[in-house]
């Protein structure tokens, strides 16, 4: 019997209309966890270079996390991935919520979608009962609209609807898959889109199957309790009316201004009414004791929930209040479009216009009210009309087709991803490293575990050490002893800093917690829900293998390198990692490029940032190795970026 | 009058405040874990003896423990209306009823109903309230006194006590249940 997980993966090649429940090793599960690490090897494997990620060939997976569906709190992301058409690189995003937990109930751990359906269709799916369905009914119709008529003709309330609004029917860059109050975006809504796959409704009534029941029961039983009265955890905004720190110090508009006194006492009030007069409750994911969605009903709107900095983005790309988020937020999730990349996308527009690079013939009937172009627009991206269809592209992608000097106002985005707009004045090393590396696309996908600054009072410092039971390693502990100044702590500890906090990410991301109660929370108080510590026990008592925290580490480490081979085939090489050249004003050209190097060091990888045939060996990716020697990535004799000449050339 | 007794009975009351309830189906879990054999050995929300029903959008949020049996479906329905909004004549019912899956064992069928947790030794508190760290689920415990006819409970106890013995409990509770349906 397999635990924790189901052991099949659901396999539908869409344009054969093929379902194929697929038995898995279980061998891949103590290598890779779950997650987006059997997703990783699943596009290693399945997807070579060369393959349009428009393609049929390109793959949309489904990825639970290993411990969705049981009785472990706060584990239900699904990681959705795919080859992503914005750069041809893995595109990662992460889906809260039931689907995950349901799909584990219905029997899989994921669901593999390949090939292209001839015609709209949604997939049904209660246990092993599968259909592929038509959905041209469907077509042009809202999340909302969708997941309901879809439970009617299932006669199933209980189902849940993962689907793409218009935007994601017309691939819109920035387009979503929702379900639930619970949202994937980053590329994952236009693939979707690209198979023809209106939506996916499942249900499950299948046991998920726990090793050590009692051992695991205490243990979830007193990690809940923990987890309910820490107040580290959780999403801080959904509780917390003060939020002076995204409007004083991030960027408004196109990521341009920064309004450094914003935040008034006053304002803090008023939006807290506004809050409090048309919150309706705060909903949760599955098994989790935190409530981070607030739900909103707005007048004359359909009632829709945000969660996070999804309650900045629109008025903050548009210089409103946050009536005007509440306004266009569930309009705007209904079309299935992005609150993260979206608004950056429409206030990047409305920049053009100013600069005249686009006129106001490319906007025919546009309003002239701010709040009236955001809506205009909205519409335009989400149906690809007008420059809506350029639009549509992302910011890196339509300045490249607008050209006449639109790529200088493409200036806050990292391998083609739009990024939080945030810009700074002094260079902070590790977050250098972790904005130019990541493959996640995007800081909050990892950041979170070391503090973001120095606590002063070494009385308070000591206590803070103390109480810091996340923390892996004694090394952390004294580095953070000796830190003063944000960017001034010596290299290595940069280095390993940035690699600690990726690794929570990556294990929440293949285990499938979610990041407020593990990886993104640890930044603040030391004290997060989920570290290395903890995380072990509680995979070695759901799955019954014994796991500890360096053979958990080790998984990461997998995990994380088996991407970077993944995006090292794909063509990602050292000049593309680089952070928004604006997100500081000062920078160090040369001091950033020895401490890159030093981290790829760090990372077993070449100067190139590909890893090392001898470092995916250690990691048992032999199979890596051999692709990537055969297809000339490597060619077996490389050294660590350190090793290199050119590294000894930079030193001196 | 005289084999009349007044005898103290436990009635046990989950209280479900919908507003508190998050929807995060902790309660489900609980509740098939605890039920599943071996105790805590798996997870599965189809064999919970509480639903939640979640609709955001109408803002519904509503914890279901499973009631009686019910061999046929109700002849005439209910259609709630609650703050202007119409719900599905069923939607609220706590029965498990062959016009729908709710409230059945995934694999045999048959009817699932809240026991309260019942167990040896007592639980201290329901499962799915323990789980619910958002207040939603409240357990309560209530006593009535209530007249027994202490002498033919007691002559009828004798009896069954028998024939269990002699036919196993499931024998015999299937039994009662077949008569009493005919
Ligand atoms: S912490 Fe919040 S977002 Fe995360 S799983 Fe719990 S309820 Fe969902
Ligand atoms: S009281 Fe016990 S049996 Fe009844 S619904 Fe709650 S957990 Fe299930
Ligand atoms: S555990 Fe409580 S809050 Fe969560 S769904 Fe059940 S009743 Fe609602």
């Amino acid at each position: 019997m397999r635990y924790a997980e189901t052991g099949y993966n659901l396999e539908i090649d869409l344009s054969k209309g093929s379902i194929e429940k697929v038995e898995t090793n279980p061998k891949d599960m103590e290598q890779y966890l779950g997650g987006n690490g059997i997703n990783a090897k699943l596009l290693f494997e399945r997807v070579p270079p060369g393959v349009d990620p428009w393609s049929p060939d390109n793959l949309l997976i489904f990825g639970n996390g290993l411990l969705n569906g049981t009785s472990v709190p706060g584990a239900n992301r699904v990681s959705v991935d795919t080859i992503a058409p914005l750069n041809g690189l893995m595109g990662h995003s992460l889906m809260g919520g039931f689907f995950g937990a349901e799909m584990k109930m219905a029997g899989y751990d994921r669901i593999v979608l390949s090939g292209k359906a001839p015609d709209l269709v949604y997939i049904a799916i209660r246990n092993d009962k599968v259909e592929i369905r038509d959905a041209s009914h469907l077509r042009g119709k809202g999340m909302y609209d969708t997941a309901c008529t879809i439970r009617k003709e299932l006669n199933d309330e209980r189902a849940w609807v993962a689907a793409i609004g218009p935007a994601g029917e017309n691939r819109v860059m920035m387009s979503s898959i929702d379900c639930g109050n619970s949202s994937a975006a980053r590329t994952v809504g236009p693939v979707m889109g690209s198979k023809n796959v209106k939506a996916i409704a499942i249900r499950g009534t299948k046991d998920v199957n726990l090793a050590h029941p009692a051992e695991l029961w205490e243990l979830t039983s007193k990690l809940r309790k923990q987890l309910d009265a820490n107040p580290n955890v959780g999403d801080w905004m959904a509780v917390d009316e003060d939020d002076s720190f995204h409007h004083n110090n991030f960027s408004w508009g196109n990521a341009r201004t920064r309004l450094k006194n914003f935040w008034s006492a006053s304002l803090e009030e008023r939006w807290r009414n506004l809050k409090y007069d048309h919150m309706s409750r705060q909903s949760g994911c599955w098994n989790c004791p935190k409530a981070c969605h607030n739900v909103i009903q707005w007048p004359g709107r359909r009632r829709f929930s945000y969660k996070c900095y999804g309650k900045d983005t629109y008025h903050m790309a548009s210089f409103q209040e946050l009536d005007f988020t509440y306004e266009i937020l569930g309009i705007a999730q209904d079309l299935g479009l992005d609150s993260y990349s979206t608004p950056q996308t429409v206030a990047f527009a409305l920049e053009l216009l100013d600069a005249g690079i686009l006129t106001e013939k490319d906007f025919p009937g546009m309003p002239s009210d701010i709040r009236g172009r955001f809506y205009y627009l909205i519409h335009k991206i989400a149906f690809r009309e007008d420059i809506g269809d350029v639009l549509a592209h992302g910011i890196s992608g339509a300045a490249a087709i607008i050209g006449k000097g639109a790529e200088k106002y493409d200036h806050n985005t990292v391998k083609k991803f739009e990024q939080l707009p945030i810009k700074l004045g002094k260079l902070n090393p590790a977050y250098y490293l972790m904005i130019a590396t990541g493959e996640d696309m995007a800081i909050t996908q990892i950041e979170g575990s070391f503090p973001q600054d120095p606590i002063a009072d070494p009385e308070l410092r000591e206590e803070f050490i103390r109480n810091w039971t996340a923390c892996p390693d004694d090394k952390f502990k004294e580095w953070f002893r000796q830190w003063e100044k944000r960017d001034q702590l010596p290299d290595d500890a940069m280095c390993a800093i940035s690699d600690w906090n990726e690794c929570m990410h990556y294990l929440d991301d293949s285990l499938g917690f979610c990041g407020f109660v593990s990886s993104f929370r640890g930044q603040f108080g030391g004290t997060t829900g989920y570290d290395v510590w903890n995380m072990p026990k509680v995979v070695t008592h759901a799955t019954g293998v014994e796991f500890d925290k360096d053979r958990i580490w080790e998984c990461f480490m997998r995990n994380r390198t088996l991407v970077r081979a993944l995006n090292s085939r794909a063509g990602l090489r050292r000049y593309m990692e680089r952070p928004p050249e604006d997100h500081w004003a000062v920078r160090n050209e040369e001091y950033e490029q020895q401490l890159l190097t030093k981290y790829y060091d760090f990372k077993g990888w070449t100067f190139d940032g590909i890893p090392t045939k001898e470092t995916l060996e250690k990691l048992n990716l032999d199979y890596v190795a051999e692709d990537l020697i055969k297809r000339g990535v490597l060619t077996g004799d490389e050294v660590t970026a350190l090793n290199d000449a050119r590294a000894r050339k930079e030193k001196e | 009058m005289d084999d009349k007794l007044l005898k103290k009975r436990i009635i046990k009351n989950i209280k479900v405040d919908t507003k508190k309830c998050a929807g995060c189906r902790a309660c489900e879990m609980a509740c098939s874990a605890f039920h599943a054999v071996p105790k805590y050995s798996s997870v599965n929300s189809g064999r919970s003896r509480i639903m939640v029903l979640i609709d955001e959008v109408r803002d519904m949020f509503v914890p279901i423990r499973a009631g009686e049996y019910t061999e046929a479906e109700c002849n005439g329905r209910n259609t709630y209306i609650i703050d202007g909004k119409e719900y599905n004549e069923c939607t609220f019912c706590p029965a498990s009823c062959p016009s729908r899956d709710a409230f059945r064992d995934p694999d045999s069928g048959l009817p699932l109903k809240c026991d309260m947790c019942e167990d040896d030794p007592p639980v201290e508190k329901p499962m799915c309230v323990e789980a619910c760290t958002f207040g939603a689920l409240t357990y309560e415990e209530r006593e009535v006194w209530e007249e027994v006819e202490s002498a033919k409970h007691g002559e009828m106890e004798i009896g069954l006590k028998a024939m269990i013995k002699k036919h196993g409990l499931k024998k015999v509770m299937d039994t009662v249940a077949r008569v009493s349906k005919s």
